[in-house]
């Protein structure tokens, strides 16, 4: 799913400074399973503000309200007779909602309320890592299921790099090498022949190299 | 700004969230002990600390208390084994977030007792309400009262 | 058709059976080309060729290129190291035609230290290629005559293609098998990471030789002398990817901090003098790091002076 992190209130805060009448809108999917933009998110967020509000002797209206996705026209259409209450909104979703609503609602100032971080699992309470970075032309058969491209911090297609020690990525000894663990995976699949076949140079026009990317299914279309 | 005198004068308003099976039976130890305690702790029973959100403590103070305590058992009693941690690192983010927003960060705070404990009972509520004595007013309160006047 | 790639004395010298000697010069954080040159020209009799950095450990400096190009002009043979950490193959590629416009004939390809250690850790990297595929891209363009994108170079580089390896970082059973890619995607010649630990180095190659990769490419051991106890310990526990046995430290530890220099040259000299006998050692790559000074005292007491004229 796509990771998010809570943007911190003081930067929210100087956002909205302009406008009086905000409504924080969540989003039921992805930021709400990874605990940053959900139902739950709105309503810490829109009480202190509130609080923060209230104690500052600023006249504010904060309103709360979540939808089921926001990069769905249908779910943001929910919202239609809601707007013209205020000036302006603070989405709480991942980049993609934020700018859904944006084009939606033309007039409408809309701010995020959320740092989108990654594509990524909830490898334990509290914690979320990376996973892929949707470089458009998977190479996972051929890495043991592991993905060089997000988890090396050089993005190695040929690794590791000389600064891979004790399994450790370089950078931090908090991050794991992924390479030792293609390495690790491809013994433990008996595939280390596979680890000898060089990568050839990668085709970075279907990730964000190429430009914005689409995918088109005629079998889906209407 | 307060002097001295008005903060003497002023009583706060605390709600205290108390476990059931520790705090909640330590306050009601208290009273078969006659031992008082402040009256300006309106106690509200939980089954667990680890029942508690952000959002509960954070609406008492949009609603005007001046302070929020947070009463669960000793560390490791816990009657849901990790409530009252999970409540303490609730109470953690809560305090961070206050001092995101200009407002003391002791305005909240988490106590761990058992229920034989009914004179820490009253001191911890002692100490709460002095420690929000000492603080004065939450803001929120003094708007809540002004726009209420207004009306 | 010539036996040689290039026009590079080093290639010269490796495949006429020597010993290589390489040393490296950083270039400097401002535009003084004297600092490069003055590097160059203390230690030029004493070494085939000396590796000119790339923006080592990600701080900015004077371009890799640029001052590989002042030292050709004074004579100086360079070895052109380029990351790909910086640049895309569009700049890697025209970077490699620049090189080879000055007639620049050794080039090493590195993936390049992580740019959190330098001095723009909140910049961007490329990483568009890998070293390996940075090698073969060289060699496609001086063997097939053409760029990545398939058009025909007119002039081709005539470039000798190095690779740096590390026999001690981890997991160490690749460490074979990942000098064999390198040497499949065409590296001729490898530098290693500094060695420090001997025996483990000595198995490393005693391996390399097992598998017929001694036979295919030129291993130029990597040796960096230490200047005190402190930079030991500093390359121990801070430098990634580095194996520094506590002998060394003690070794260092226990002589008076003024001869401590002195002791860090003379480990250099006997590792050299040790390693020259090691099956498969084509040479010796010498990284004095900031103490450029000490090279020729280090090759010649480990009797590689003077070098050969060719």
């Amino acid at each position: 799913m796509i990771i998010a992190s809570k943007k911190p209130i003081e930067e929210i805060i100087q956002e909205i400074t302009p406008y009086s009448r905000i409504l924080i809108l969540g989003c039921n999917e992805c930021v709400t399973v990874c605990e940053a933009g959900g139902k739950k998110e709105v309503e810490v967020l829109a009480s202190a503000l509130r609080i923060f509000c209230l104690s500052q002797g600023i006249e504010k209206t904060i309103g709360e309200h979540t939808l089921e996705r926001q990069c769905d026209h249908e779910y943001l259409e929910e919202i239609r007779n809601m707007v013209d209450d205020y000036d302006a909104i603070v989405s709480l979703a991942c980049g993609v909602g934020v700018q859904f609503a944006a084009e939606k609602y033309l007039t409408m100032p809309l701010l995020p309320g959320v740092n989108t971080v990654c594509l990524g699992a909830n490898e334990d309470r509290g914690l979320w890592t990376e996973r892929c970075q949707a470089c458009g032309s998977c190479v996972l058969a051929r890495t043991g299921g592991i993905c060089p491209v997000s988890r090396c911090a050089k993005r190695v297609l040929n690794g590791p790099c000389g600064g891979s020690t004790n399994g450790k990525c370089e950078i931090s000894k908090d991050t794991d090498c992924a390479w030792q663990l293609i390495i690790d995976r491809l013994k433990a699949l008996d595939k280390m022949d596979d680890y000898e076949a060089v990568a050839p140079v990668k085709d970075w026009s279907k990730d964000r190299a190429g430009g914005p990317r689409t995918v088109t299914r005629e079998d889906v279309k209407i | 700004m307060q002097d001295t005198s008005t903060k003497e004068a002023f009583e706060p308003r605390i709600i205290g969230f108390c476990c059931k099976f520790c705090a909640y039976a330590a306050a009601d130890l208290a009273g078969s002990m006659r031992i008082s305690y402040p009256a300006s702790v309106k106690i509200i029973q939980v089954p667990c600390t680890g029942r508690i959100d952000m959002i509960h403590i954070l609406k008492s103070l949009e609603d005007g208390a001046d302070g929020v305590m947070i009463a669960g058992c000793l560390e490791g009693e816990c009657h849901f084994l990790q409530g009252n941690f999970k409540a303490r690192s609730r109470v953690e983010a809560v305090r961070r977030i206050l001092a995101q927003i200009g407002m003391e960060p002791d305005r909240v705070a988490m106590f761990n007792l058992s229920s034989a404990m009914g004179p820490k009972f009253a001191e911890i509520t002692a100490q709460m309400t002095d420690r929000i004595r000492q603080l004065g007013p939450s803001p929120v309160a003094a708007a809540g009262k002004k726009s209420r006047d207004a009306a | 058709m010539s036996k040689y790639v290039s026009s590079s004395r080093l290639e010269r010298i490796l495949k006429a059976g020597h010993l290589g000697v390489t040393s490296e010069c950083g270039p400097p954080r401002g535009s003084d080309a004297e600092e490069v040159t003055k590097k160059g020209l203390l230690i030029k009799d004493y070494v085939d060729a000396v590796n000119v950095t790339d923006n080592q450990t990600a701080m900015t400096r004077m371009s890799s290129l640029a001052a590989c190009i002042h030292l050709k002009l004074l004579g100086i043979e360079p070895v052109l190291q380029m990351v790909t950490r910086d640049r895309n193959r569009v700049a890697l590629q025209s970077d490699i035609l620049g090189a080879a416009s000055f007639d620049i004939s050794n080039m090493l390809c590195l993936s390049g230290d992580h740019q959190s250690f330098g001095d723009c850790a909140r910049g961007q990297n490329v990483h568009d290629l890998d070293s390996m595929q940075l090698v073969q891209t060289v060699r496609h363009m001086r063997d097939e005559g053409k760029f990545l994108g398939g058009d025909d170079i007119k002039r081709p580089p005539k470039i000798f293609v190095g690779a740096a390896a590390n026999p001690f970082a981890d997991p160490f059973e690749i460490r074979i098998p990942r000098l064999a890619k390198k040497i499949a995607c065409g590296a001729e010649f490898i530098q290693t990471q500094c060695i420090y630990n001997i025996d483990k180095f000595k198995e490393w190659m005693r391996r390399a030789s097992d598998r017929g990769l001694t036979e295919k490419v030129f291993i130029m051991a990597g040796m960096t002398p230490m200047k005190s106890v402190g930079m030991a310990k500093y390359m121990k526990n801070k430098v990634p990817g580095m194996d520094v046995p506590d002998e060394i430290i003690q070794r260092l530890a226990g002589v008076e901090k003024k001869h401590q220099a002195q002791e860090g040259i003379q480990i250099c000299v006997e590792h050299i003098q040790e390693l020259k006998e090691v099956p498969g050692i084509a040479g010796f790559h010498i990284m004095a790091i900031e103490w450029e000074e000490k090279v020729p005292e280090i090759v010649e007491k480990s009797g590689l002076y003077p070098r050969p004229d060719m």
